[in-house]
């Protein structure tokens, strides 16, 4: 009795597992932001399809094993009042070269089948009309360089479609400023570290314009959850569009603002609504907002503030003295979605209240609160506003 | 019951009043004479118990981790703990179950059961074992030190948060500053002696001990298994300690190994610690298996099937295992060719671990199988060792081990080889021993609540922990963004983890209970095969009142059966 529950049970279990494996299959195609099979370029494809030929092959193990043992289990029970002992068995040869060689011969096969995209995928040759960017892993957040264009941007990286017509695949190498990172974008490609001293490479060819979620996937200190990462697919012309935006510096983009000085001050401004995953802490930030956060005026006194505080030491703005490289660079910050590596929207409310205190977003972060007055926060806002 | 076929000697058989009796009589002293006598005991067995019990007090210190851990990832954007504490929390509780909690608890086991099954009166160095067991004490204890004189930030108590890995440069002074770190590498240090120690004291007890008639190809499988797991000590642990040394030199002494602003290596301190890492699996598996090989043939009333064949297995296991390590690093900008060879190695490992998983199958084929505990925690270990197997076959697929690396899918994996597998078969230990350490048995009732509540708290934590892993979930992260789907897995996965945590403090409560309630177990209450059954339980300080002599790997069974004997067919 006692032995047929737990058969049932144990029959239960190996049912459970192969309805796992459904409901993963059926999760790649509700496609939510991470899975690793809603892919949406090559690399990423290969792996996945590699991934559903490895789940099958383990899945009918599971099947043949699972199935023999609770046979076994249910089928040679001990039966009441019955004390005799069971013939003594103590091998057979031919049985055990059996489960020696079946074993050796399904690995040939797996271990062929990984050899194929393992090549494919890592050793691809670059073509000339590739896009190289350089992937820089800083605590707690992510710098790319477009060499061929001569831009630095920070935590969302841009990337043109590819496609067969016209491939214009991404490689990237990558590396650290200070711990190991892991960049990993689960619809376009596996993960690559990031280490100091090293530069590692990988490639990606999206086909899909769209903007695609990932993280870094190697622990690198308090704050390795929110160090998030953003890659943009964009049309080849949207790509342009961008590249020529990131390629100005803010010299040129300043000077309608100079002239804009004279403007009156349009009064308080609300600060912007808060993002939607904000937690409950960020509505202290209420309290803070003062000034006209986009009032010219303010913009220009901000930068004077930005550029005679320590902020420069950190951060860059083409085209003024700010040329500091340890924190993100800033020259077009408003074209950007997030703040902090994703830790929060890119809003007007959330840039005052990131500036005067970053810890509310993401406690931990290497940014420190500068302690200056609420009327600098807001000059500062004002001004970094305007580095579209 | 003495039985009188036994042969552990008249001593045993003539005094279930005198001789044993005088045994437990002896600890009746006063309070400080008990302790006095656990401190300075060289006997194995009380080592034994005391490994044990130490690294039970640490499962349930680790466990309490987990549960912060979980509280913590029960819903995204929680504020349950800081970055800085859900940091400290994961890599104590992984440093912790792996170093004091695991492997204490397999030498426990081995330190208890060694020399009893190869019919010997004590290890080999009695000495080197009570010294190897202060060490490790001592290496907790400075561990668990950190959290009151680590000084963190402003003064407070700190702990590591470095990951149980502590993957170079986040180590070096730059940026782990404090002493956290060099708590937890001292205490490492530390306890890599107390283990190479005790993996010489237990390859010198297996080959030099063993008992008149005992044959290499005589002794049980559980000896032989934790031989082979002494010799991976020797070899992985060395490297650990001897990181950790270069770690304290770079911190201390201006060194630059892993000191990559000065030109040192993040990958050299991962090949060191992975080719610690991975054997060190496989030295905590093979305790397990060891377990599995013993109570699975007496609960199917079977002899072993292809006992030659899971002794090279075994062997084979340690020695293969020794050429994987790098399946941790797939992604860490190995070569093509490189990564290749590690996939075609790890793979290899399956070859010997399928045999084994075949074998114990073959020997349930045909016995008459009873369901106590024991057997039932062997049972679920033998599905969930399956599983954990072929989502390990998953991992070495280089290719697709790009996306699982570092994601919750091997955090599923390696917790369900580590409670799938291992803590499974050490709560089987647990209950097929414990009346042989204490003389009475465990509750089976509930026993039976604790088994359930523990398979139902386990496959709801661990089969539900692979899905947020291939959704894009890296580990070790202190909180999630609410849009990825991870939101309601990570609930499920919390409640199984309270599930689990009810089951073990069950068990806790079992193992005290039964150790002034429980039935009186006699020495053989399982009616099983091997020398440590042969003498009362517990044993006398000398084990056997005269040296056993064996003819057969079931000395016991040809005793009970002397008309069907092993001996005539060895």
């Amino acid at each position: 009795m006692r032995a047929q529950q737990n058969s049932t049970i144990f029959l239960c279990r190996s049912i459970a597992v192969p309805a796992l494996l459904a409901f993963s299959t059926a999760v790649a195609h509700a496609s939510l932001p991470g899975s690793i099979f809603a892919p949406h370029s090559t690399p990423a494809h290969e792996e996945h399809q590699l991934s559903i030929f490895v789940l099958w092959i383990t899945l009918l193990i599971y099947l043949g094993v699972s199935g023999l043992l609770v046979y076994a289990l249910v089928r040679f029970r001990a039966r009441p009042n019955d004390d005799a002992e069971p013939p003594q068995v103590f091998g057979s040869l031919q049985i055990e070269l059996s489960w020696t060689i079946i074993p050796i011969l399904i690995i040939v096969v797996l271990f062929l089948g990984t050899a194929r995209v393992l090549f494919s995928v890592q050793d691809a040759k670059k073509p000339p009309t590739a896009l190289d960017v350089l992937v820089i892993g800083h605590q707690f957040w992510w710098e790319f360089r477009y060499p061929q264009y001569n831009v630095v941007a920070a935590n969302e990286l841009h990337v043109p479609t590819s496609s067969n017509s016209a491939p214009r695949p991404t490689f990237m190498k990558l590396t650290s400023a200070d711990v190991m990172h892991s960049f990993w974008v689960p619809q376009l490609n596996g993960k690559t570290d990031l280490l100091p001293n090293r530069v590692n490479e990988m490639w990606i060819d999206p086909q899909t314009p769209g903007m695609y979620v990932g993280q870094c996937a190697q622990f690198c200190g308090p704050q390795h959850a929110k160090m998030l990462l953003r890659v943009y697919v964009d049309t080849p012309e949207d790509f342009d569009k961008w590249i020529k935006n990131q390629q100005r510096t803010q010299a040129e983009l300043a000077a309608p603002h100079i002239a804009m000085a004279s403007i009156p001050n349009p009064g308080n401004q609300t600060r912007g609504p808060l993002p939607p995953n904000s937690p409950a802490t960020h509505g202290t930030v209420a309290a803070v907002s003062t000034e006209a956060p986009d009032n010219a005026v303010n913009a220009h006194n901000g930068q004077l503030v930005f550029e005679r505080q320590a902020c420069i030491n950190c951060h860059a703005v083409g085209g003024t003295v700010a040329n500091g490289r340890y924190g993100p660079d800033l020259t077009h910050l408003m074209s950007r979605d997030t703040l902090g590596a994703g830790a929060a929207a890119n809003t007007p409310g959330n840039l005052l209240a990131w500036i005067a205190d970053p810890n509310t977003f993401k406690p931990g972060c290497l940014m420190p609160a500068m302690h200056l007055s609420e009327r600098q926060n807001a000059q500062i806002t004002a001004y970094l506003l305007t580095l579209k | 019951m003495a039985d009188q076929s036994l042969p552990a000697g008249q001593g045993i058989q003539a005094g279930h009043g005198s001789e044993t009796a005088l045994d437990r009589t002896s600890a009746h002293g006063t309070y400080l004479e008990l302790v006095h006598s656990w401190i300075v005991t060289v006997d194995h067995k009380k080592l034994g118990i005391m490994y044990i019990a130490y690294a039970l007090v640490f499962l349930l210190v680790a466990g309490a981790e987990a549960m912060l851990i979980r509280i913590q990832l029960i819903k995204p954007h929680n504020d349950f703990l800081s970055p800085y504490s859900f940091n400290r929390m994961f890599t104590m509780h992984g440093t912790t179950m792996v170093f004091l909690v695991g492997m204490p608890i397999l030498f426990g086991f081995g330190n208890y059961l060694v020399p009893l099954m190869i019919g010997a009166r004590d290890m080999a160095f009695p000495r080197l074992n009570a010294f190897s067991f202060w060490v490790s004490a001592f290496a907790g204890l400075l561990l668990y030190y950190s959290f009151i004189g680590g000084v963190g930030l402003s003064g407070t108590g700190s702990a590591p948060d470095i990951a149980w890995f502590a993957y170079a440069p986040l180590t070096e002074k730059a940026f782990s500053p404090g002493h956290t770190t060099d708590y937890w590498a001292i205490a490492i240090l530390a306890n890599g002696i107390g283990s190479i120690g005790t993996a010489i004291n237990i390859i010198a007890t297996v080959f030099c001990m063993r008992c008149k008639g005992m044959t290499l190809m005589r002794i049980p499988l559980l000896p032989w298994l934790y031989a082979t797991m002494s010799f991976l000590v020797l070899v992985a642990v060395s490297p650990l300690t001897a990181c950790q040394a270069m770690l304290l030199i770079d911190r201390y002494l201006g060194g630059h190994f892993f000191d990559t602003q000065a030109g040192g290596s993040a990958i050299l301190w991962a090949h060191f610690f992975w080719i610690f890492g991975h054997p060190e699996v496989y030295v905590l598996v093979l305790p397990a298996f060891a377990f599995a090989n013993e109570i699975i043939p007496v609960f199917s009333r079977k002899a072993i099937f292809g006992y030659p064949a899971m002794v090279a297995a075994s062997v084979g296991i340690g020695f293969i295992s020794l050429g994987v390590w790098a399946h941790h690093m797939f992604t860490i900008g190995m070569t093509s060719f490189g990564n290749a060879f590690f996939t075609l190695s790890t793979m290899l490992v399956s070859i010997p671990t399928g045999i084994k998983t075949f074998n114990w199958l073959a020997t349930i084929w045909g016995g008459k199988v009873r369901f106590e505990t024991p057997m039932l925690f062997s049972v679920a270990f033998l599905f969930q060792w399956v599983i954990a197997g072929l989502t390990g076959i998953m991992l070495s697929v280089s290719a697709w081990n790009w996306q699982l690396h570092n994601s919750y899918f091997v955090v599923a994996h390696f917790h369900y080889v580590l409670v799938g597998a291992i803590v499974f078969m050490i709560f089987a230990a647990l209950y097929y021993w414990y009346p042989k350490m204490t003389g009475r048995m465990l509750d089976e009732r509930l026993g039976k609540w604790h088994f359930w509540l523990m398979v139902i708290g386990f496959h709801v934590t661990f089969d539900t922990m692979h899905f947020p892993g291939l959704l894009g979930m890296p580990r070790q992260i202190y909180t999630y963004e609410p849009d990825r789907g991870w939101n309601s897995l990570n609930f499920i996965v919390s409640v199984g983890g309270f599930i689990q945590a009810i089951a073990i403090l069950i068990f806790v409560y079992n193992l005290i209970h039964s150790y002034f309630r429980g039935e009186d177990a006699g020495p053989d209450p399982w009616d099983a095969w091997t020398l440590e059954w042969a003498t009362a339980s517990p044993p006398p300080v000398y084990n056997f009142a005269i040296e056993p002599e064996v003819a057969s790997r079931r000395p016991l069974w040809d005793r009970k059966h002397p008309e069907d004997p092993d001996s005539a067919f060895e």
